[in-house]
């Protein structure tokens, strides 16, 4: 074992007139940094094991714990950063991959904070939403050029039928996170919280227990490259169906959900032994060209018996435009696009931070040309990676998104700081750990409760800023590329976007 | 007869009163042919008249003529025959007004006090944001109509419409009073005005006739003695003006719209 | 000078107008001429600002009512020639003459000249008009100095920079007669105003006058050009005439469908409706959400036999009906209906997003889906 050449990254700072030695902080983290000496009466803390998941500083009832960035660092340079130089030495004492956890946390690659929002001044008035109605109602499926129509006896009756369609109350739904990745009673939090909003959460890769086929009706069920937990039963409990090519916070290669973290219920679900590591291939090893994507696609709607919507996830990568345009022509109802500030239980580091594209960038360019090619209707498209505000929505609902998957935001309202741990598997807050001792923590009534909120908010927020405007339906601000203008951005990345320059 | 008037007015405001009018003066009323007449030179000529203590103004042949009534203060008299257009009696403070026809959108629009009675309909946002005086419209109203009418002490505005009104009756009430009787509503049909009362912070609605819409802040109650003694000489008026018969008019069946808080946005903003 | 620059010199990505409406419909076909409508539409004279006014006049050229009569405006004269070259290759040209006018109190006025035309092949009828509005699409498109303004049958549009009773008096309008008449008074905030800017907008016989500011005009735009339509006034009403175009001579869709689709029930409202409707309602919504109309807005749309006027969901603008013996009357403002029919035998205020539509050779007017809310 060669000697560890890092230093503690973070520094517990323990206010000795305020702590009143109750060990709640002992008792609260998983990485067993606090200690208590009996015969000083005194609680010390080894800052080796901090994570900075700011649990015990919440929990500590006198607020005597503050968790700061250990004092101790490099010399500043731009290229030798802090975290460059910690990475390296880390490999070099392991020779693995570096793992981490959450989205990528590297500047530079959010648009939605040089984009703006347009209001209404005069020559159009801003609807209040608060006194007059205001339609958020969204539904996700494939949309036919035209309708047909028939005369009958009683009057002018409809002929067409539409293919099936997710019926959405709010354009938010809660995307992938694998059971596995998390506990179950997040599973169940996000399912009961869909059920109560008129959304839908969706599996991930990792199946979907049998206790919450109660909330099959907003589910959505992933089937990805492991085909971890796909049976009929799963497929036809579930509202949709969606197909995992990938996800923005590892493009391109697949997964890995630690042994650890097989315990008795997970290796029920996923179908394979406790303990095992459960690999994702990188592929979906039936679909190496588009057309396979096709016959995958029309074999689940076969399963299905063409009763629901079956939905293609990729990752944001380069040619997102020319892909996203096969999968709708391959028969998919709607397509999911995953940006690169995209969440995940585990990812090397490296992986995450460089692989991928922003979905600004991404839905913009999906969604023109799809209209060039004249088939925007024929899928609904959902935006995701790292939307973390009612305004995120609203950009890239003006972009040319549908709706939009929310993960780490979810997650944060049940208790996530974002400290990128979630690949250890110790998760203090419940959320991203399989021990059931931890992951009681989460009360799925409780936390269903902080996700309904959340919904419940960022909805009327919306509704606000697209009163603002003087829309009162949100098909009016679909792809209704003049509600933004563009602050810092070159004109380049104007024109990818679609939208001008503020004061323009 | 121009001698009168001629002293309390300078030649050119006195030149201008039947310049682009065809008039005729009687003591201290006048009558006036306003067919062709832009509304400025109306106003104007109306203010004129009103300075050489006219007290009683006929017009005819009124054709959408704006804001009229708006300039002048004081007890004066208007009769209007015609159309009368947009922002009829804003902001007005005092005159009485009749208009033998329809009004347009704005109708008593932010009145402070004063009188306007419609033979006829109302357009959209009849009576927004009035804050004294009263109004009573024979026929119907269109939208948004008493949209945040207010009060304060002695500055209690009325309302009173015959038949219905569009959606958004009376949004964002803060006070004054609504009247909606329905006179022209078959049996068991109801008004098909939808978010009556939606945002109503104060004030009240006092309906005859079913409504199906109503606002989510607002709340359906009995009338109580106060209610009827309140309500009986505004409904005596309305048939004065209009020519209904009292007994049937103040015996129909009325309930009243009020709000179910005084803050019903409180608890909507986090931290 | 280029037309789009003339038409929006500060690059504004949507000229905003606001404005007055009228329309006037003889229901048996008689035609009359323009001294009522000029009156009532001059009675709203506050309406604009003398930027803008224009009239749509239906059954004028009897005469030539099986050609196509392509009414262009040129900002210079090459333009015209190398336009007029192209309209020799696609079409027999029966007649071509400038649009006859006198000195009146507009502005600036381009070179407008008139051409009675029949597409040179053998189509279908459904294939001859989408082959005029492709030769329609190109020309506006194309030199950036011609625009085809109107190009129906035994119709027309005049249109131009004046007030409405200016620029009818500089088209001579008082001698020409129709059955169903539209008009409009502009007021735009944010251009100086080009002829073609103004209303009506036409594509083929479709003919819209609009008051108002489409909130979702980009996501209109965009759904449209989807289906061909280029929108190169950069205009709502623009946008307004294509949607008509597509919904109800392309697809085939009735008018009261049609209604539906720009301005449809609120959700509220279709929750509860009786099944069959929920599901047409729902299914309209879900297909052509993209053409959902947000924002003020009052319109009147005319096609030969028909005159349609419509509001928005939430009745932000005004629009007023009025009916004496066979004539329909819509216009902004009722004052400007009383003006010239003072007894009217029916007057009504429609319902936010209902549509008031008239038909040649029925009286019963035909009030979509939700009836009036008033009457006055």
């Amino acid at each position: 074992m060669l000697k560890n050449y890092i230093y503690p990254e973070f520094f517990v700072e323990r206010d000795l007139n305020k702590c009143i030695r109750c060990k709640v902080c002992l008792r609260q983290c998983t990485y067993e940094t606090h200690k208590y000496d009996a015969e000083e009466d005194i609680l010390l803390s080894d800052h080796e094991k901090c994570v900075n998941c700011q649990r015990c500083v919440v929990f500590c009832p006198t607020r005597a714990l503050i968790i700061r960035r250990n004092p101790v660092e490099y010399r500043k340079n731009s290229n030798w950063t802090q975290d460059t130089i910690i990475d390296l030495k880390k490999q070099a004492e392991t020779g693995g991959i570096v793992l981490t956890g959450m989205g990528s946390s590297k500047p530079n690659l959010t648009y939605f904070d040089r984009l703006l929002l347009n209001a209404s001044q005069v020559t159009n008035p801003s609807i209040d939403p608060l006194r007059e109605p205001m339609e958020l109602m969204t539904f996700l499926g494939s949309k036919p050029e035209k309708i047909c129509l028939k005369e009958e006896i009683d009057g002018i009756n409809l002929q067409t039928r539409l293919t099936p369609q997710l019926r959405l109350e709010t354009p938010i739904m809660f995307s992938a996170i694998s059971y596995g990745a998390v506990s179950f009673n997040v599973h169940k939090s996000l399912a009961q919280a869909a059920s109560e909003s008129g959304t839908f959460f969706n599996t991930g890769e990792g199946g979907l227990d049998k206790r919450l086929y109660r909330y099959g009706k907003n589910t959505i069920v992933q089937v990805a490259s492991g085909r971890f937990g796909v049976h009929k039963d799963y497929l036809n409990i579930a509202a949709a169906v969606e197909i995992k090519i990938g996800q923005g916070a590892k493009p391109g290669i697949g997964g890995h959900l630690p042994g650890e973290k097989v315990t008795e219920d997970i290796s029920e679900t996923r179908m394979i032994p406790v303990g095992t590591d459960a690999l994702s291939p990188a592929p979906q090893h039936d679909i190496y060209s588009i057309e396979d994507l096709s016959q995958l696609i029309y074999a689940l709607k076969e399963a299905t018996n063409y009763e629901k919507p079956i939905s293609v996830k990729i990752a944001a990568v380069h040619n997102v435009a020319a892909i996203a345009s096969g999968i709708v022509r391959a028969g998919a109802d709607i397509v999911a696009i995953d940006g690169v500030r995209g969440a995940t239980g585990a990812a090397p580091k490296v992986i995450r931070d460089n692989v991928g594209i922003p979905i600004e960038l991404a839905i913009a360019s999906v969604d023109q040309r799809l209209r060039d090619e004249g088939i925007r209707n024929r899928a609904s498209i959902v935006a995701a990676g790292g939307i973390k505000s009612s305004a995120d929505v609203v950009k890239i609902i003006a972009l040319g998104a549908d709706a939009v998957y929310i993960a780490t935001a979810a997650l944060v309202a049940m208790g996530c700081t974002v400290c990128q741990k979630c690949h250890t598997g110790k998760c203090p807050w419940g959320i991203a750990t399989m021990d059931p001792y931890i992951a009681k923590r989460i009360n799925p009534d409780i936390g269903a409760e902080r996700l309904t909120n959340l919904l419940k908010g960022w909805s009327l927020e919306i509704k606000e800023m697209m009163g603002g405007m003087g829309i009162n339906a949100i098909e009016s601000l679909r792809g209704n590329r003049l509600a933004l203008r563009g602050v810092a951005l070159n004109s380049h990345e104007l024109k990818t976007l679609g939208i001008r320059l503020a004061g323009n | 007869m121009f001698d009168s008037i001629g002293n309390l007015l300078t030649p050119s405001e006195f030149s201008k009163i039947c310049e682009n009018t065809k008039c005729q003066i009687t003591d201290h009323s006048a009558k006036i042919d306003v067919s062709g007449v832009h509304y400025r030179d109306l106003n104007e000529t109306l203010q004129n008249l009103v300075k050489a203590k006219i007290k009683r103004i006929s017009l005819n042949n009124v054709h959408g003529q704006r804001y009229i009534g708006t300039s002048l203060k004081g007890k004066i008299e208007i009769t209007i025959d015609g159309t009368a257009g947009n922002d009829l009696g804003a902001f007005m403070d005092g005159p009485e007004i009749h208009v033998y026809g329809n009004a347009q959108d704005g109708c008593g629009n932010t009145v402070n006090s004063g009188e306007i009675a419609v033979h006829g309909s109302a357009g959209d946002i009849t009576g927004y944001a009035m804050r004294g005086g009263r109004l009573f419209i024979k026929g119907s109203v269109g939208y948004r109509a008493g949209i945040h009418m207010k009060e304060y002490g002695e500055n209690q505005p009325i309302m009173v419409i015959g038949e219905t009104a569009g959606d958004f009756l009376g949004e964002y009430m803060a006070g004054g009073t609504i009247v909606l009787l329905g006179l022209n509503l078959e049996k068991d049909q109801s008004h098909r005005s939808l978010h009556v009362g939606t945002g109503m912070h104060g004030g009240r609605i006092y309906v005859h006739g079913k409504i199906t819409g109503l606002g989510k802040e607002a709340i359906i109650q009995k009338l109580d003695e106060q209610d009827r003694l309140f309500l009986k000489p505004l409904l005596t008026d309305f048939c004065k003006y209009f020519g209904y018969d009292k007994d049937h008019i103040t015996n129909l069946y009325c309930y009243k719209i009020i709000p179910n808080s005084e803050r019903p946005y409180g608890r909507l903003y986090a931290y | 000078m280029n037309i789009w620059k003339l038409n929006n010199p500060h690059n504004d990505p949507k000229v905003i107008d606001a404005c007055s409406l009228f329309g006037m419909m003889d229901l048996t076909g008689q035609r009359f001429n323009a001294k009522d409508p000029v009156r009532a539409i001059a009675n709203m004279h506050e309406r604009g600002n003398g930027l803008g006014g224009g009239f749509a006049v239906y059954g004028l050229y009897p005469d030539f009512e099986e050609y196509f009569a392509l009414h262009i405006m040129y900002t210079e004269l090459e333009a015209k020639k190398k336009i007029e070259s192209q309209l020799e290759k696609w079409f027999d040209v029966i007649k071509s003459e400038e649009v006859p006018s006198r000195e009146a109190n507009v502005r600036d006025p381009p070179i407008i000249w008139r051409y009675f035309v029949y597409p040179k092949q053998d189509y279908t009828p459904q294939s001859q008009e989408d082959y005029i509005v492709k030769k329609v699409m190109k020309i506006n498109t194309e030199t950036g100095k011609a625009f085809v303004f109107s190009s129906g049958k035994n119709m027309a549009v005049f249109k131009g920079v004046g007030y409405p009773e200016d620029v009818a008096d500089f088209f001579n309008l008082e001698e020409y007669y129709g059955y169903l008449w539209t008009c409009h008074g502009r007021f735009p905030t944010n251009t100086p105003g080009w002829w073609g800017g103004a209303h009506p907008f036409n594509i083929l016989d479709w003919t819209v006058v609009h008051n108002g500011e489409l909130s979702s005009y980009d996501a209109n735009r965009r759904y449209l050009e989807m289906f061909g339509y280029n929108c190169t006034m950069q205009t709502d009403t623009e946008v307004l005439a294509y949607a008509y175009d597509l919904l109800m001579r392309k697809q085939r869709l009735p008018v009261e469908i049609t209604a539906k689709i720009l301005a449809p029930n609120l959700w509220n409202e279709i929750e509860e409706m009786n099944e069959n409707e929920r599901k047409l309602h729902t299914t309209l919504r879900q297909t052509y959400g993209g053409l959902l109309m947000n924002g003020p807005f009052s319109i009147v749309v005319a096609r030969h036999g028909q005159m349609i006027g419509m509001t928005d969901r939430i009745k932000l603008r005004p629009l007023i009906g009025g009916m004496k013996g066979n004539r329909l009357y819509l216009s902004s403002e009722e004052s400007a209906i009383r003006l010239i029919a003072p007894n009217l035998d029916k007057c009504w205020m429609p319902r936010g997003g209902g549509a008031i539509v008239g038909r040649l050779g029925s009286t019963e007017i035909k009030k979509i889906i939700a009836p009036e809310a008033v009457i006055c």
